[in-house]
């Protein structure tokens, strides 16, 4: 393809990813003044953010009028295990009110409280009701009501319009190389800064609850541009997932059946959450299925049942009872909600859910249990970024959203994902035009940018020569099949040593796909170029999880099963190197004491406490194959 | 049905153009016609189809075809883009803006819409008059107007837009858009009806006119 086949745009700033976090950036990079650009891999309006259901953490006070920033900030510090930068957790837990009252004034409508205010649910590791939502649709709400305000400011936006490559000049982003979707053509975007908002990873996982679009395409193009990855080993699984028919598994259940009253039984029948209580939680969970019971009838005075413990230690019990073999025939256990409540109410109170099951699977969850597993979720770590400025380390090149690294530490809490693509969305979009205005216009394309234009062109357009080669389709399937396997919830050291080397191998091999065909809208060609990402993506996170020899957060090392006070002080850092990825141990940044105030002294205890955070508390008439060899449990230190 | 085209996509034909992004009914990209009805893929199930004949499965044929499966949708976008957003009445007295949830149930089901365009593609209007779409925005815009017209906070005013540009009077209230929502959003009923009476109110109802002869007169 000549050169004169690509197209040249020009903007001051370029936003890659058109989700929450992309389009509030965009939005606030136009506001400020800089003339924007956006670009989406899909339809506008169809990113992952759609899928988010629960709501949007903020203190705003609205149902408990004791909420504020600093308990918000407390609790996200707690949920992540102390691993957070705690300065973007302060600022998440400051700035997210601002940022859900703005979305209000631009014609959001969240469920209203008696007063008529913005009512807010509660989620697990809020100590208050904090989620803002619309019904159990919330990321449609804050998606369609940013796209219009996008589209009110007059933002140009280009869709299916997916980033090759990020260009630099002298050590600094100069623009962007794209491919057309629909025509096969390729596009130049020259700009000054541009801001990363292009989701996770999760696609690299057989069984995920993401979106197609999350290839791990920003942590690709950040590692290429010379910019560092962290935290890349914490990949959160949400506990309740379908387990079929079809792509329908990793389908989210959302926590609210369990809110409801579901419980979580093995195949014996068993009420199993009960042996999975951890010390810590001991004083505020119930112990037996009584008093568990009470609890949904007055939801106050009594400790709660134990299917209600954090996401993570609900996660590793589930993969833990299937693998030791007492889970049903699609490798689930059964979440039961028929027996436990009347139809009308499951059918009042689960009114989407209900509707989700019988459509996918057929299914009447009013008679008949779910069968559920975990599924890849969300992606915590990738790109690292600084924490006022969403600035990653090469100058002009920013990043927010599930992209970047940091806020959520070791484990993220409900709510907070959508607060964080608010907050580091607007933050970077506003740095990113300061950037870009406080800079000269980009300058002619020099002989070098061209030369680099048509060597990246050469290498995206390899595929669609090679009359013969791998099948993309069945590439990722091998890789997804290893992340599943060796890189999931659990993790040993040689199972993660044959994921690394199984993903050095599908690299290779990745460089001998055909995605013969037309240019024309060619799903083969899109997923050579994604395979890509998912490749770095899914080697940053193993060799990451290599690295991390204990267990943190959604991170479960089975030979580590114990948190260590020296890794709960390091951060893994990740860059691009000529012999691969160079890997770095950094030290975390320390709380200053007026924040350390804030946390309970016991609270500060938990984080560094010896006992293990996941094994299996109780002996029943099961086999302990869930618990690890005792020998392990203390490492490093 | 989307797990059927994917796997002949992954074993047979690499190329074949499809679009699909979250496979729960949330995101509405896999917007197909299954047998000829409108529909989501990802939300339909091969066993509720009938046995013992071939499934045909093509694209929204009141769209221009990219390839396979895949059309050219950016007639929803370029409508979409010519509503006037949203007009904030001012904040209360305290900063804050209060709403009652009985009034925000009607919006609430058309903020539903996960813009999948089968209303679009389904209404005869668009399908069947090129001549008109220049005239006409469809079943998708009009759900969006209702929502920002029955919002207790919004101060804006499309009505002059829904009488021209936006064309309601086309629509022939037939509810082929209702019966084609994935989402179930009463579409004619609760968006178009009600539209369609505010229109007629302002600009076509005898007595108001002729009251309006009087304010006139200084």
């Amino acid at each position: 393809m000549s050169e004169a086949n690509i197209t040249a745009h020009e903007s001051d700033v370029l936003v890659v990813g058109a989700g929450g976090a992309g389009l509030r950036a965009a939005i606030e990079a136009a506001a400020t003044g800089a003339r924007t650009t956006l670009l989406c891999k899909s339809l506008l309006g169809k990113a992952h953010t759609v899928m988010a259901e629960s709501g949007i953490a903020a203190a705003l006070g609205n149902v408990h009028g004791e909420d504020a920033w600093q308990a918000h900030f407390r609790d996200t510090m707690l949920g992540g295990g102390s691993m957070n930068d705690w300065r973007m957790a302060r600022l998440l837990a400051q700035e997210a009110p601002g940022r859900v009252l703005e979305l209000e004034a631009w014609g959001a409508v969240f469920d209203r409280t008696p007063e008529g205010l913005i009512r807010q649910q509660d989620a697990g590791g809020h100590r208050y009701a904090r989620l803002a939502h619309a019904g159990d649709r919330t990321g449609v709400e804050i998606m369609r009501t940013l796209q219009q305000r996008a589209v009110q400011l007059g933002i140009e936006v280009h869709m299916e319009c997916s980033v090759q490559q990020l260009l630099t000049r002298g050590g600094r982003i100069s623009g962007a190389l794209a491919l057309r979707r629909a025509t096969g053509q390729f596009a130049h975007f020259r700009s000054n800064a541009v801001v990363l908002a292009t989701g996770g990873g999760g696609r690299a996982w057989k069984v995920s609850s993401n979106s197609q679009e999350h290839t791990g395409d920003g942590v690709n193009l950040a590692l290429q541009a010379g910019a560092a990855l962290t935290d890349m080993e914490f990949v959160q699984f949400h506990p309740t997932c379908m387990t079929g028919p079809g792509s329908a598994q990793g389908t989210l259940v959302s926590e609210a059946v369990r809110g409801a009253g579901g419980v979580l039984r093995n195949a014996e029948g068993r009420r199993f959450m009960f042996d999975y209580i951890p010390e810590r939680l001991r004083g505020e969970t119930a112990p037996t299925e009584t008093e568990a019971d009470d609890w949904y009838a007055t939801r106050q005075d009594r400790r709660r049942p134990p299917e209600l413990l954090p996401a993570d230690v609900v996660t590793r019990a589930i993969d833990a009872e299937v693998r030791a073999g007492r889970g049903f025939k699609n490798g689930g256990v059964h979440l039961d909600i028929a027996t436990r409540r009347s139809s009308d109410e499951i059918r009042r109170l689960l009114p989407s859910t209900c509707r989700r099951f019988a459509l996918l699977a057929g299914l009447d969850i009013t008679r008949e249990p779910i069968e559920v597993a975990p599924a890849c979720h969300y992606s915590i770590g990738g790109v690292r970024v600084e924490a006022e400025t969403a600035a990653t380390s090469v100058p002009g090149l920013y990043a927010a959203g599930e992209v970047a690294a940091g806020v959520h530490g070791a484990s993220r809490l409900g709510g907070n994902s959508l607060a964080d693509l608010l907050v580091f969305g607007r933050r970077a979009g506003m740095h990113a035009a300061l950037h870009a205005l406080g800079t000269e216009p980009p300058a002619k394309v020099s002989a070098g940018e061209s030369k680099d234009v048509a060597r990246i062109v050469r290498l995206v357009e390899a595929p669609l020569g090679r009359s013969k080669g791998e099948n993309p389709y069945l590439l990722q399937r091998e890789l997804q099949e290893c992340m599943q396997a060796h890189v999931g919830v659990f993790r040993t050291r040689s199972g993660l040593e044959q994921a690394r080397d199984k993903i050095a191998r599908l690299r290779r091999r990745a460089a001998k796909i055909s995605a013969a065909g037309p240019r024309l809208y060619n799903p083969a060609w899109h997923l050579a170029l994604d395979l890509e990402s998912m490749l770095a993506f899914a080697q940053a996170t193993t060799l990451a999880a290599l690295a991390r020899e204990e267990s943190r957060g959604c991170h479960a090392r089975e030979d580590f099963p114990a948190p260590s006070a020296e890794f709960g002080a390091t951060s893994i850092v990740l860059r691009s190197s000529l012999e691969g990825l160079r890997m770095t141990r950094e030290a975390v940044n320390a709380m200053p004491e007026e924040f350390r105030k804030l946390m309970v002294p016991d609270e500060l205890k938990q984080f560094f406490e010896e006992q293990s955070t996941w094994v299996r508390t109780k002996s029943t008439s099961g086999s302990g194959a869930a618990t690890p060899a005792a020998g392990n449990s203390k490492v490093t230190g | 049905m989307l797990d059927a085209v994917r796997e002949v996509q992954a074993t047979q034909a690499g190329d074949l153009a499809v679009r699909w992004n979250c496979k729960a009914g949330k995101c509405g990209s896999c917007s197909a016609e299954v047998n000829g009805i409108p529909r989501l893929m990802c939300m339909t199930r091969l066993d509720g189809l009938p046995t013992g004949e071939p499934v045909t499965v093509g694209p929204m044929r009141s769209f221009p075809l990219i390839r396979d499966l895949v059309t050219d949708v950016s007639f929803n976008y370029e409508k979409a883009a010519g509503i006037p957003s949203f007009q904030p009445v001012p904040a209360g007295a305290d900063g804050k803006r209060r709403m009652y949830q009985e009034d925000v149930e009607r919006i609430q089901e058309f903020h539903r819409c996960i813009e999948c365009f089968l209303c679009q593609n389904t209404c005869h209007v668009v399908r069947d008059h090129a001549d008109l779409r220049p005239h006409y925005s469809g079943p998708r815009s009009f759900v969006r107007i209702a929502a920002l017209e029955m919002h207790p906070l919004d101060a804006g005013d499309r009505l002059p837009l829904l009488k021209d540009g936006a064309g309601i009077g086309l629509c022939n209230v037939t509810k082929c858009c209702t019966e084609v929502c994935p989402e179930q959003i009463r579409i004619t009923d609760n968006a178009i009806i009600p539209l369609k009476e505010r229109v007629a109110d302002r600009y076509y109802d005898p007595i108001a006119a002729f009251l309006r002869c009087f304010k006139r007169t200084p």
